[in-house]
């Protein structure tokens, strides 16, 4: 029996109408009387020391309500922000995290650092406030790339942080990976730039404090992926307030991909400063400020090299990389390079010994931190470009070097080097279904005939993985997390049979309404339409741990089909008072319970309703139907695939011109096909754009953002995409209820590797993201 | 923003009586609103030119397009006049910006701010145009003088844009990812004065490749531009191009331009 909009169905999002017909509730949308207005003046150089700060005549200029200064709040005892996950270098040490106040005290370490928080009746106001703020600046010489800041003799950002060096870690067996590298009858190696990648959600950041004097509690209305992280850490870190009196809200959020994950200074100077003032205080980022200050993504440099015997079986494989962490360690910055990315370098590949060493390090930039797949594109990266590297030196096709090496269908569940335990998978399914639809045996004649018409033709492929459904709380915490990662959800049943959904998790654009309300529609058979689903308010949802790493469906949907599972058994015990017989005897489906061998029957409404009423009613049982589960998952959930695409490079120009792109994605099973499709159109529009397009780029000697606008940095746009063949396989996870494995950063992880190994198919030669016109032309045209 | 002042004349004496030091005019205002957002401009006044009915419009005789200065690049870029006189200027109009600012922005705006980048330059110079301004007439060469820089003075303002409807014109324009300005645009045109080949983008000013236009003089064809170089040194160079890519892109477009040229 299928259930009308249940799971598998393609229902329209629910969240749609409200969007699109502008009746979203986004932040800048909501005000409240009395509202003030800050502005924060910024430092106009990368790095420079702070002699003085003069505010007298900014305090005095019109409609000015308060200024105040990083000095201010470490005065009134609000601690620095934090980096919520320990990393332990080689040596035993433990990650370098300076100081980060959420405004400059006395240097400022990036173009774009808070220097200070002009509070006015307009904004207009505290702008024109802010340009008679006097900064006596001693600036000093700045470095904004990571080899460079690492090197010896390099400026010193922060006095806690020798060499600039964050931390040097390191994974895997050193010594058997040496050994085999020894033995090796080839040898394979590769230089790679991950470029860094400004993150451009639609709705910039925006903060809207509030202070009830009466009541002392405070609430901060933000832009945020998970409210309740986002006052864990302000209450218990930066002391803002006690968690009870702090009320964390993230409206309708305009995108993320990770950058509203943190928690920044903008957000929680604002929420201190609406009780300094006791008044409402909005700040709203423009896109200027997003540019220099939403946490930035990738920033990777690495040499890796691969070890193979005689017949192209991989023996080895280490990599060595450099990761730029910006001027500060933002929130979960130390994890990105290392756990979530050292983990995954064994991609789809049988390797039986991997080493890995990264070096992070502080630079005069942005801070780097997870965006869209969050060290899983960048381990997709290196081993991908490394697969095709040594199968080009093998003179062996690509596709079959890497079925040759793939973890076959039998060998879960199967345990990595790098400490990662995969469940499921079928990569040979996947390899050889995408070849088949991209016609990958036609291509030599297609090569021919872009040859003949003076174009030149590349394929590549990517085969990826990730690890998502993050993550097994106890794994993670032994890895140096300061958090758990499970997910809450109540399932509260209305008197008359309507149902409201609480989720720790948190939509910014991936349509949990829709997707949350057909797993209750399908599991109770209330209609979707009767299905609310609330989050993102932590004075209504029970803690959660919010939106980021393909989570919410792995995690945050198995801990409501947890709740459902409650719901179930104590319907059944009213359905046995209800109907005179055994609660062994009643059968459950889709909202339906039935006396076994009767045609006695009743509905999930008709339930609800009693335990409401309850005038005919089990002794022993509570009333009420509303439970609530916590989901810790037992392993991280790994989706994989792979993706091919297929490029006509105009030699004259440089221009690539995508042609085809196939994409097979095994997520497990799929609540809402629509959606998964969208989300992988989103994730390879997306890695396309780091490919071809994106590119973060700081001015080498003064550390100024060169791209800090939309006229400078290139975001992707419908007519620089192809159409996509899109498909799915299904190895249903193992771990969790639902047998799914989370679909929204999968396209984002494959996309750059294959769209690079296919213009470095057609080039013949290395090139880095972003693979840009000119740098094309020059490599056509160099020898 | 900062605060200013704003009037609405609705002539053209009106307008230039009203200017002032440190006032602006504004057209479509598509370059000097989001300056102005971004406090990167500041003016006293700003003397919105929407309401000067004199200079709006298009007007196509057998010799000549006539554009008024307020004219929008969509209506360039739609009017089917144009399309049959100078179609090269049409297809230049349709490919400015995106359709938000084609929708806004002005001929006379654009050629007023003088952009090393923006599209219309090339159409003028390579057309040999006439820029009418309310004091006298200048020749499109005249008139593009350096980076963001023209002949007006600063009580002067553009009325309209006259070109002579060449035997064919070709335009085409690499266009740069982000932004989508020209990062190098050629227009090329074979007009009764001889064959004038007219760059944007690749420099800080529209200018003429005279080595193109010798060859097609001979030889009006894709193949006798492709192989002309220009000299780099003197292009512009950024972090989207080279001064040396932008060379190779001025042969290329100019290839693609000859063989569009209808």
């Amino acid at each position: 029996m299928t259930v009308e909009n249940g799971i598998g169905a393609s229902v329209r999002r629910k969240e749609d109408q409200r969007f699109i017909t502008g009746n979203g509730h986004y932040l800048d949308d909501i005000n409240r009387v009395g509202q003030t207005y800050g502005y924060f003046l910024r430092s106009p150089h990368a790095f420079a020391k702070i002699n003085n700060i003069d505010l007298a005549a900014a305090k005095a200029a019109p409609g000015v309500v308060d200024i105040f200064t990083g000095a201010d709040m470490v005065a009134d005892g609000i601690g620095g922000l934090i980096c919520g996950w320990g990393i332990t270098s080689k040596d035993g040490s433990p990650h370098n995290a300076p100081p980060h106040n959420s405004m400059a005290v006395d240097a400022v370490r990036h173009v774009g650092d808070q220097v200070a928080f002009v509070i006015a009746e307009t904004l207009q106001q505290a702008k024109d406030a802010a340009e008679l703020i006097e900064v006596d600046y001693e600036v000093l010489t700045p470095v904004t790339n990571i080899s460079k800041a690492l090197a010896p003799g390099a400026p010193q950002i922060h006095e806690e942080a020798p060499g600039n060096l964050c931390y040097d870690w390191e994974l895997g067996d050193k010594a058997a990976v040496d050994a085999a590298f020894a033995n090796a009858a080839h040898i394979s190696k590769i230089d790679l730039i991950n470029n860094r990648l400004s993150p451009n959600p639609m709705e910039p950041r925006a903060a809207l404090g509030e202070y009830d004097a009466g009541s002392e509690e405070l609430t901060l209305h933000t832009t945020s992926q998970n409210p309740h992280v986002a006052r864990l850490i302000m209450s218990a870190f930066l002391g803002i307030a006690p968690e009870n009196k702090l009320r964390v809200i993230a409206p309708d959020v305009g995108g993320g991909f990770g950058s509203k994950i943190f928690v920044y200074a903008e957000e929680t100077t604002t929420i201190w400063a609406a009780r300094k003032i006791n008044r409402p205080v909005k700040w709203t980022a423009d896109r200027s400020e997003a540019f220099l200050t939403d946490a930035h993504g990738r920033d990777h440099v690495s040499h890796a090299e691969l070890a193979m015997d005689n017949d192209g079986k991989i023996l080895a494989f280490r990599v060595s990389t450099q990761a730029n962490m910006g001027a500060y360690l933002s929130t979960f910055a130390s994890a990105v390079p290392t756990y979530l990315y050292g983990t995954l370098l064994s991609g789809q590949y049988k390797i039986p010994s991997i080493y890995v060493e990264v070096k992070a390090g502080f630079t005069n930039t942005t801070a780097v931190d997870a965006y869209r797949g969050a060290g899983r594109p960048e381990a997709t990266y290196v081993v991908e470009r490394m697969m095709d590297t040594a199968a080009r030196d093998l003179g062996m096709d690509p596709t079959e070097f890497r079925l040759k090496n793939f973890i076959q269908p039998d060998a879960y569940p199967y345990e990595t080097p790098v400490i990662m335990t995969y469940d499921s998978g079928d990569y040979p399914l996947a390899m050889n279904m995408a070849k088949e639809m991209i016609d990958y045996n036609g291509f030599a004649a297609r090569k021919a005939q872009s040859e003949a018409n003076g174009k030149i033709r590349g394929i590549g492929t990517a085969a990826y993985i990730e690890a998502c459904g993050i993550a097994p709380s106890a794994a993670v915490g032994s890895l140096g997390a300061g958090v758990g990662l499970w997910e809450s959800a109540e399932v509260r049943f209305n008197p008359t049979g309507s149902v409201t959904v609480f989720t720790g998790s948190h939509s910014h654009g991936q349509g949990h309404e829709t997707t949350f309300a057909q797993i209750i529609a399908d599991k109770l058979g209330v209609p979707i339409e009767s299905v609310e689903v609330v989050h993102g308010d932590t004075s209504k949802v029970p803690f959660g741990m919010g939106t980021y790493g393909s989570r919410s469906l792995a995690v945050g949907g198995s801990a409501i089909v947890k709740a459902v599972d409650k719901i179930v058994e104590k319907s059944k015990k009213i359905a046995a008072h209800l109907m005179e017989a055994s609660v062994e005897d009643i059968e459950h489906e889709h909202g339906v319970f039935s006396v076994a061998g009767t045609d006695k029957q009743m509905t999930m409404g008709e339930i609800a309703f009693a335990a409401y009423v309850p005038h005919n009613y089990p002794a022993d049982l509570e009333p009420g139907m509303a439970e609530n589960a916590f989901y810790d998952p037992l392993n991280f959930t790994f989706p994989a695939g792979t993706h091919i695409a297929e490029v006509e490079i105009d030699p004259t120009t440089g221009v690539v011109d995508i042609v085809d792109w196939a994409a097979v994605d095994d997520f497990g099973n799929i609540i809402n096909p629509m959606i998964v499709e969208g989300q992988v159109h989103g994730g390879v529009a997306q890695g396309i754009g780091q490919a071809l397009l994106e590119g973060v780029v700081y001015d080498d000697e003064s550390g100024q953002l060169i791209t800090g606008s939309y006229m400078d940095y290139c975001m992707p746009r419908a007519d620089d995409l192809p159409n996509f063949r899109i498909t799915t396989t299904n190895t249903p996870c193992p771990s969790n209820p639902l047998g799914v494995k989370g679909c929204g950063e999968a396209g984002a992880i494959a996309a750059p590797a294959a769209l690079m190994n296919a213009i470095v198919n057609a080039l013949g030669k290395d090139i880095d993201m972003p693979a840009t016109p000119e740098k094309i032309w020059r490599a056509i045209n160099s020898n | 923003m900062y605060s200013f002042d704003y009037e609405r004349p609705s002539g053209v004496n009106e307008a230039v009586s009203a200017i002032r030091e440190d006032d602006k005019f504004l057209a479509g205002g598509q370059t000097l609103l989001p300056t102005l957002k971004l406090r990167l401009a500041q003016a006293d006044k700003l003397i919105d030119l929407s309401g000067i009915a004199e200079l709006k419009g298009i007007s196509v005789s057998e010799s000549e397009v006539s554009i008024g200065a307020m004219t929008r690049h969509v209506d360039v870029a739609n009017s089917a006049d144009v399309k049959s006189a100078i179609p090269a200027l049409a297809y230049l109009a349709s490919h400015i910006g995106d359709a938000q600012v084609r929708n806004r922005g002005t001929i006379g705006g654009s050629i007023s701010n003088n952009d090393p980048a923006a599209d219309y330059p090339a159409a003028l110079v390579g057309l040999g145009a006439t820029v009418h301004t309310n004091k006298r007439s200048i020749s499109a060469e005249d008139f593009f003088v350096d980076l963001f820089e023209t002949a007006l003075e600063e009580d002067e303002l553009v009325t309209k844009v006259t070109f002579p409807v060449p035997e064919k014109a070709g335009y085409a324009k690499f266009p740069n990812p982000a932004s989508r300005f020209a990062l190098t645009g050629v227009f090329v045109a074979q007009t009764a004065q001889g064959v004038r080949v007219a760059v944007t983008g690749a420099g800080p000013c529209v200018f003429r490749q005279t080595d193109m236009e010798a060859a097609l003089s001979s030889n009006f064809s894709a193949d006798a531009v492709s192989g002309i170089k220009t000299e780099a040194s003197g292009l512009s160079a950024d972090i989207h191009a080279s001064a040396d890519y932008r060379a190779n892109l001025i042969s290329v477009m100019a290839a693609r331009a000859v063989q569009a040229a209808s």
